[in-house]
């Protein structure tokens, strides 16, 4: 019981932080119908710009700028790289963002160096929240449950009961219409685009404490994200809010478990020894196996439900 | 019925002077570069050239954009590393020569199971599915060690048996000259292909899917048949790799190396048979021999990528194809100049890129031993004023020359095509 409510909670937070990573671009996804590659390393620029910025002004202004900078800097791309090739149409859109994946990646290892950053979790929310059981749930783990929900309800008041909400909603449908209706449609693009990288910033504010700032954290937790969009349904954020938890419960639960089916085997009365045929598949441990799940996941979602959990759109 | 058929076939005399030259160059090429790490280099660019080649069957002939080509060249890679291992343990006769038909068989084993999966759909869909395939088999290369060798990964020893008529693939010319032959052969395999009627299918699915069905063809088929001899020629690469460098590692099976085949197919042109083999060769130059002189030459390569996603979507194929068009009409002595004006402030934006990428890899990385620096043969302080000062200027005076010398190019291109449309006229 005890294992099972701390895996779940921080089965939980990993979901949600993968949530405020997803989110954005599903945001981006489904407004310009880009699939933003580089969306994990703009997560990599805002923990990296928290970093320096917190060594000045300390964690929580830090947790303010960073993604704003990061959104700038996101809205400046969109502005001057992404709508030049925006005649070239989607492949071209999606090379865009891999390249931009790859300089991005480069350049924070010619500003910031190869070695991982000493960026730590503040003193305020160092230390054990709550203790259940005998095992103590870290106050960071807490916080980042908070912003994310806190972002997630932010989210959904600015697109459903303000005006610009408003006009993004009608442009992702009818952007012509909203054109003609007087509204700068490629400005709401680059707002969007700004704001979805600014939500992927915040994410890596948090992730970057939490976890680890170096460059390859764009490259482990990229693929992830894409995971989460294409599974949860391209383009819907309920469906990314349902995949980010379904996948960081999965994980979580998965890495701490040794279960193997040569145990399972050995449970139902099958010796499996060495000499077994397959013996390295046979005694492989689900921990083991816990980093190919949500790519086996993807697949057999492509294949099986091509739009995804609550997607409505198949290609 | 058949005999009484004529057929109009003259001899295509370019096709053979441009194939035949081909060959000549690659068996030539090491008689000029005779340095061990030439040969090398051009090794390394005979794979790569049919590695790519295969990947710009999906990308540029099919349509179809593939994050996960590695996953054949490097399972191929693999299977031929073992094979070669039981063949030097005596368990049956293989030559070394052969090997490569092994990786192909391979890539293309694998291209069944996966690509029956991948090509169900077409676009970004398929992209994506490609991505979720490539990491699903680069995570299981550290799961099953046994078959990946985990993070040595596995070796091999190309050099076994009685030598044949002297030929013992232990120096690495000989290796080169087998590459070479594989790749001649594959690039004229390949070329066939687009040439077939499978080949003008998979064009008829990547422009107009629709229109395809509606003719009778069923267009995963087309896709999937494709992926399956793409996935045989990038297991012959594959192969090759093991071979030239005897050793296979997890590397091999990465989304590093399918995301580095997807930069060199459309640096050098997707639109163009020849692209891709341009693109190779840039591609391994960049990796091979920039790499010694700079720690950042993904950082360059990344940038000409995106240059060309945003300036040239044809790559340096389709701009060789735009300067043969004016040769041809006698108009590039016109815009000639332009070009050199345009190219000389270029380097002065590219000189001032080099010096502001490299002071600032040396102040922020690698100043343990001190700020100096040799650039261009020149020694200087990169924390000093004067030395940014230069890189500042560099920038402004050759953005603002590379600017305008860009507008002037545009402008005449303009001209010469509205002459070309009016003479037509």
């Amino acid at each position: 019981m005890e294992f099972f409510l701390i895996s779940l909670l921080n089965g939980v937070s990993y979901g949600l932080l993968l949530f405020m990573l997803s989110s954005g671009l599903t945001l981006i996804f489904s407004m310009m119908g880009v699939l933003n590659f580089a969306h994990a390393s703009f997560y990599m620029i805002g923990a990296y710009l928290a970093y320096t910025l917190g060594l000045k002004l300390g964690f929580f202004p830090a947790l303010f700028l960073a993604p704003i900078l990061t959104g700038l800097f996101g809205a400046l791309i969109e502005r001057f790289g992404l709508r030049k090739v925006h005649r070239y149409g989607h492949v071209a859109e999606l090379l865009f963002t891999f390249g931009l994946a790859y300089l991005i990646e480069e350049s924070v290892k010619v500003i910031w160096g190869l070695a991982s950053m000493p960026y730590r979790i503040p003193a305020v929310l160092d230390g054990p929240l709550f203790t259940l059981y005998t095992t103590s749930f870290p106050k960071f783990r807490g916080f980042m449950m908070l912003v994310a929900l806190a972002m997630l309800f932010s989210v959904y008041l600015l697109l459903m009961r303000t005006r610009i909400g408003l006009v993004i909603q009608a442009a992702l449908t009818h952007p012509q219409t909203v054109e003609a209706l007087g509204h700068n449609v490629p400005r709401v693009f680059m707002l969007v685009f700004g704001g979805g990288t600014a939500l992927a910033g915040l994410a890596g504010v948090i992730g970057g404490a939490a976890f680890i700032t170096e460059p390859s954290m764009a490259a482990s937790v990229g693929p992830i994200v894409f995971v989460v969009a294409v599974v949860g349904g391209m383009g819907s954020l309920a469906g990314a809010f349902l995949a980010s938890l379904l996948i960081g419960i999965v994980q979580t639960f998965a890495i701490a478990l040794d279960w193997s089916l040569a145990g399972m085997l050995a449970a139902v009365g099958i010796g499996v020894t060495e000499s077994t045929p397959l013996y390295s598949l046979w005694k492989l441990q689900l921990s083991q196996v816990a980093p190919v799940l949500p790519y086996l996941l993807l697949v057999l979602m492509l294949i099986f439900r091509p739009k995804g959990l609550l997607g409505t759109r198949a290609d | 019925m058949a005999a009484g058929v004529l057929r109009y076939q003259p001899l295509n005399l370019a096709r053979w002077i441009i194939w035949g030259g081909t060959a000549v160059l690659m068996a030539a090429l090491p008689l000029v570069f005779t340095q061990g790490f030439a040969i090398t280099v051009i090794s390394q660019m005979g794979v790569a050239i049919i590695f790519t080649l295969s990947y710009n069957m999906l990308l540029g002939q099919s349509g179809m954009l593939s994050f996960g080509h590695a996953v054949y060249s490097g399972l191929g890679a693999y299977i031929a590393v073992h094979t070669l291992n039981l063949a030097a343990k005596g368990q049956f006769w293989m030559p070394v020569s052969l090997l490569p038909l092994v990786g192909g068989l391979a890539g293309a084993f694998f291209g069944v199971l996966f690509g029956y999966v991948t090509t169900k759909r077409a676009g970004t869909t398929f992209a994506m599915i490609t991505l979720g395939i490539g990491e699903l088999v680069g995570s299981c290369s550290l799961m099953f060690p046994d078959f990946f060798g985990g993070e040595g990964g596995i070796t091999t020893n190309r050099v076994f048996g009685q030598p044949f008529l002297g030929i013992t693939f232990g120096p690495a010319i000989q290796v080169y000259y087998l590459i070479a032959l594989w790749c001649i052969a594959s690039m004229a395999l390949m070329y066939a292909w687009s040439h077939t009627p499978l080949g003008r299918m998979a064009n008829a699915v990547r422009d107009n899917p629709e229109r395809a069905e509606f003719v009778g063809y069923d267009t995963q088929k087309v896709r999937w048949l494709t992926l399956i001899i793409s996935a045989f020629f990038a297991g012959i690469a594959g192969a090759l790799t093991a071979i030239n460098f005897e050793i296979v590692t997890a590397e091999n099976v990465s989304a590093v190396r399918s995301g580095g085949v997807l930069l060199a197919a459309f640096i050098g042109g997707v639109g163009f048979f020849f692209g891709p083999i341009i693109g190779a060769c840039v591609f391994v130059y960049f990796v091979v021999a920039l790499s010694v002189h700079t720690k950042a030459w993904l950082l360059y390569l990344g940038l000409f990528f995106m240059l060309m996603v945003m300036f040239a979507p044809g790559g340096i194929a389709s701009l060789i194809m735009m300067q043969v068009q004016l040769i041809a009409r006698k108009r590039f002595g016109r815009i000639a100049r332009h070009y050199l004006a345009a190219g000389a402030s270029g380097l002065m934006v590219l000189a001032a890129l080099i010096l502001t990428v490299e002071m600032t890899y040396k102040i922020s990385v690698d100043s343990a031993t001190g700020t100096l620096m040799k650039l261009f043969g020149m020694e200087f302080d990169a924390a000093a004023g004067t030395a940014w000062a230069v890189a500042i200027g560099l920038w402004i005076v050759g953005g603002w020359l590379f600017n305008l010398a860009c507008l002037r190019v545009a402008r005449v291109w303009g001209e010469i095509q509205t002459e070309f449309v009016e003479g037509r006229a």
